[in-house]
């Protein structure tokens, strides 16, 4: 197997004197599809944030695409990741929100080009040019012109997708992707992930509630729990023959309240 | 003619239609004070405010001691310090630091209110919420990226209301400059009443006057108002 490209090594994260992240060991493959599943509070949410470098680690190391993520190099040691270092790292990874977070002031076009334009340099033209095919894929052809408040949240959850996307990553995390939305809602937009998956080699790392989902795309269930993985494997493996008692139980408590 | 009385009770130097020359002239002086004040108080309030909200300290402090010095203490002796203080400092050291009445008065309405409209900015600032900086830093955008395209569109709809107040609060407070004897409103009603004793008449029509600018200032800012929160208004 080729290098991880992501990989985490003993990582404490701690709020106060919280120990969310607890010595974290957990890597991701190239292209692979990762689902992390596990209660509330186990440190899910946590794991994509410290990669979208929105919250940083105490201890430990954490390594994105062969490069340290909160640290670098410097004579001989290593010190702390400065703000450069950081949007180099940053430019690897997209991140899709629960509450989706699109730009309001923005019009959907707005929220897909703005980015690539100011921060990749990208021209208008080729920006706007990929925006439409984004939206193309999405199914949001028709409403580039409206500003997000005006979508439905299945349709600002695709818009999020596709604003992560248009920045070509080669890193997704999602995080409760469709967790906001009503439930009729939230078949248009797994159904847009699940090609996602199926069609690109991004790597993709995955919070979700929905099983059946994680189930279909994922290489690979990483049950987290106080802070580490209490047990990993395929999806065949932890849905049809958990080892652990926690993961046996969180997964009876789930599934008998879908 | 209803005010016609104000020109017969001995004074009758001047008919009241003659109070309009005089009064114009002040009008104009006091619109060109509030204008420039406004423009210059907008323009030190987004500095103060941002710098206010800025993680350099010497930027923090200097907004910070500038807000505060000018919120506490008042206009009056802010204006006074410049006209009549700053020139003595100046012969102190050897520079000419006379400032002529206008540039004194321009300068204290727009400190002051520049003051109060940095806490406005810093306020709608902060009050975006902390899901859009993270999906600006999400998109990679720099500090500076963040601020221009992600927060100070969804910040400048919200200071718009104070804002509003604020100009009406720096047009009423255009009347204090009559103590360094510049010509607007306020002045040109005292002068007049000076020399006509007609109070009741000069001050209704001052105080109509007031009241006009500040109606034409309101609609002024709720054009803005709409203007910059346009995509706020767009509904499903
Ligand atoms: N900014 C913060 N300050 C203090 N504690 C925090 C903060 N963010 C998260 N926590 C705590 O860290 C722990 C892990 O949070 P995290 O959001 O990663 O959980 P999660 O597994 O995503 O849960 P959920 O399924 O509810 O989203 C929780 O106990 C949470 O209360
Ligand atoms: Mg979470």
């Amino acid at each position: 197997m080729t290098d991880p490209i992501i990989k985490f090594d003993k990582v404490v994260k701690r709020f106060d004197t919280l120990t969310v992240i607890d010595e974290l060991d957990f890597e991701v493959g190239q292209g692979e599809k990762v689902t992390i599943i596990g209660p509330s509070g186990s440190g899910k949410s946590t794991v994509l944030r410290i990669l979208m470098t929105l919250e940083p680690i105490q201890e430990g190391v954490v390594y994105v695409d062969g490069d340290m993520l909160w640290h670098e190099k410097a004579n001989g040691g290593v010190k702390p990741a400065g703000e450069a270092h950081l949007r180099r790292m940053r430019e690897k990874m997209g991140m899709v929100f629960q509450q989706f977070n699109l730009f309001p002031h923005m019009t959907v076009r707005r929220n897909l080009t703005e980015a690539p334009v100011k921060v990749l340099g990208m021209s208008k033209a080729e920006a706007r040019e990929r925006a439409e095919e984004l939206l193309d894929m999405v199914g949001l052809a028709d409403q580039a012109d409206k500003f997000p408040h005006q979508l439905s949240g299945g349709q600002q959850q695709r818009v999020g997708i596709a604003r992560a996307l248009a920045m070509r990553p080669k890193i997704m995390l999602f995080d409760e992707p469709t967790s906001a939305l009503d439930p009729e809602l939230v078949g248009e937009v797994l159904s847009v992930i699940r090609r996602l998956a199926e069609e690109h080699d991004l790597t993709m790392l995955l919070v979700t509630h929905e099983m059946q989902f994680a189930r279909q795309v994922s290489d690979r269930v990483c049950f987290f729990d106080r802070g580490k993985i209490k047990e990993q494997g395929t999806p065949e493996e932890i849905f049809g023959n958990p080892k652990e008692e926690r993961t046996r139980a969180f997964l009876k408590a789930v599934l008998e309240g879908e | 003619m209803a005010l016609a009385w104000g020109t017969c009770d001995g004074h009758t130097l001047m008919h009241w239609t003659e109070y309009f020359g005089p009064l114009m002239q002040g009008a104009w002086v006091t619109i060109e004070l509030t204008v420039y004040s406004t423009i210059l108080g907008a323009i030190l309030s987004f500095a103060a405010g941002i710098g206010k909200t800025s993680h350099n300290p010497v930027l923090k402090g200097i907004s910070v001691v500038y807000i505060e010095v000018f919120r506490g203490t008042s206009l009056l002796v802010q204006l006074f310090w410049l006209y009549f203080a700053l020139p003595l400092i100046g012969d102190a050291v050897g520079i000419d630091l006379r400032l002529p009445p206008v540039v004194a008065g321009v300068l204290a309405l727009s400190l002051n209110i520049g003051a109060y409209g940095a806490e406005v900015v810093r306020g709608a600032i902060q009050a975006v919420s902390k899901d859009q900086y993270e999906a600006a830093k999400a998109c990679n955008f720099t500090p500076r990226q963040t601020l221009f395209s992600v927060v100070l569109p969804q910040a400048i709809p919200e200071m718009m209301p104070p804002f509003g107040n604020l100009a009406i609060q720096n047009l009423k407070d255009t009347a204090l400059v009559s103590l360094i004897s510049l010509g607007d409103l306020a002045f040109r009603a005292e002068q007049l009443r000076n020399f006509t004793q007609d109070s009741t008449t000069i001050y209704t029509m001052v105080l109509f006057m007031y009241f006009g600018m500040a109606l034409v200032l309101t609609a002024i800012m709720k054009l803005l108002e709409r203007n910059v929160g346009r995509w706020r208004a767009v509904r499903r």
